[in-house]
């Protein structure tokens, strides 16, 4: 299955070197829907088109969890990218650094959700690895 | 509280008494990799004058091994402790790893809402001889809370004469610490509680002994720790990340209240550079050996030597001897 990890994981880090420009705050909040989406995808879900606190991001993540709450691991990874974000757009002067945590964060969530997919199932690691020790006992 | 407080006892006045005296539950991590937690730890409740008594016959609280195989296995195993530390007497364990405080606080839940774990508790409970488990009897708590509970900011901050000042540190409390939120009844009651989306119980401690805290968007974010045998790689990315943001946001030091993202933060601090090539200067130290020094202990008595990326020159450098 194609996912978007590999080419968002290049473009922050070409940005966060400053090789090129950072994608802007509402190209990396995107990026972090991209990576719930795929997460979303490999559960044999269609994301869902709503939001929670005005934010699509967030509602993502609440559909992630279900019957998964150890996705609630990137939970507040997700709240911090809506944060940054907003200060970024919002402020002059912090906005730089903002705008440099938030992408930072966003490749955080990659790095983190890209994990529990590369290890094909729903992840054989850590908290996720439930469902295949139960699959493999039964 | 076992036994009657001494006078001694009475000098720091703490701001909740009961937790003068507390069992002690180390887990297994704190005698291996995590030595250093321990140490500090007992150190720096000797330097305030509390008092930790180790449970007798502690077994492992199931972590994510036996968890992630028979969750009702790991309850039992949380519970025999939390039975363990009633038989001596205390009504309070207080466990500084993440990963036990969760496992026995979830064993507490479980035991007061799912009929299933109760039964199971009484059944192997039975069979290995000695009283279930009752919820209610004995309170789970960190590190964090016994020292903030028992001793407070204003009182370390008298003790400790700001020997942080001028510290830079990111807070990093992992992810066990606060998730999931319905086992922890005592976090999010408004102020002066721990906050489960927010926690700030170590950023109040160590701004107590004058430390600065940046502001670190990844203090309860994934370390990678519990995978890094089985995909050590992306555990690197994931600390590596952890050690960039920190720096990114003016920190000298990450501090940690948890031995599994400690360990991983450092180990994988040394294969980013050693495999990658790419080199952090951020320091890595328990919060305890922090509180320590700045309480006056010297790095040897907090196992300072025993950290892996060598944090001695630096903290010479801040007048921490």
């Amino acid at each position: 299955m194609e996912t978007p990890f590999p080419d968002i994981l290049t473009r922050i880090d070409a940005g966060l070197e400053r090789r090129v420009a950072l994608p802007a705050p509402d190209e990396l909040l995107a990026m972090g829907e991209q990576i719930l989406e795929a997460w979303l995808a490999a559960r044999g879900e269609t994301p869902e088109a709503g939001d929670v606190d005005g934010f699509r991001l967030l509602a993502l993540h609440r559909q992630g969890c279900k019957d998964m709450p150890s996705f609630n691991a990137c939970r507040e990874t997700c709240r911090e990218i809506v944060f940054r974000r907003n200060v970024a757009l919002a402020y002059g002067k912090e906005a730089q650094t903002a705008h440099r945590l938030e992408a930072m964060v966003v490749k955080h969530l990659a790095l983190f959700v890209g994990g529990k997919l590369e290890q094909t199932g729903l992840g054989e690691f850590c908290c996720a690895s439930r469902p295949l020790h139960a699959a493999g006992a039964a | 509280m076992a036994k009657d407080m001494t006078e001694q006892d009475l000098t720091s006045d703490p701001k909740d008494k009961n937790l003068k005296q507390v069992a002690y539950y180390p887990g297994c991590a704190l005698e291996g990799t995590g030595h250093a937690y321990n140490r500090s730890t007992k150190a720096v409740g000797k330097a305030l004058g509390l008092e930790l008594v180790e449970v007798k016959d502690w077994n492992c609280c199931g972590a994510m091994e036996v968890k992630n195989i028979d969750p009702q296995v790991q309850t039992y195993l949380s519970a025999r402790n939390l039975t363990k530390t009633e038989e001596m007497g205390f009504d309070v364990v207080m466990a500084p790893c993440n990963g036990c405080y969760h496992n026995l606080k979830k064993a507490e839940y479980d035991l007061a809402h799912n009929p299933q774990a109760v039964e199971a508790n009484e059944r192997i409970s039975a069979k290995a001889g000695h009283p279930a488990y009752q919820p209610g009897r004995v309170e789970t708590i960190h590190a964090l809370d016994w020292l903030k509970r028992a001793v407070g900011e204003k009182e370390l901050a008298r003790r400790t004469a700001g020997k942080l000042k001028g510290m830079k540190i990111a807070n990093y409390y992992g992810c066990m610490y606060t998730r999931p939120r319905h086992i922890f009844p005592d976090k999010d009651q408004g102020a002066g509680s721990e906050s489960t989306h927010a926690p700030h119980f170590m950023d109040d401690l160590l701004a107590s002994a004058g430390a600065e805290n940046v502001d670190f968007p990844l203090k309860t974010a994934c370390c990678g720790g519990a995978h890094a045998m089985s995909d050590a790689d992306t555990s690197t990315q994931l600390v590596l990340n952890i050690l960039t943001t920190a720096e990114a946001c003016g920190a000298e030091v990450i501090a940690t209240e948890c031995p599994t993202c400690h360990t991983s933060l450092e180990i994988h601090q040394l294969r980013a550079e050693k495999l990658l090539g790419r080199k952090t200067n951020v320091k890595i130290l328990y919060f305890t050996q922090l509180l320590g020094m700045a309480l006056g202990l010297s790095q040897r008595k907090v196992g300072v030597a025993e950290n892996m990326a060598d944090p001695r020159v630096y903290l010479k450098e801040r007048g921490l001897r």
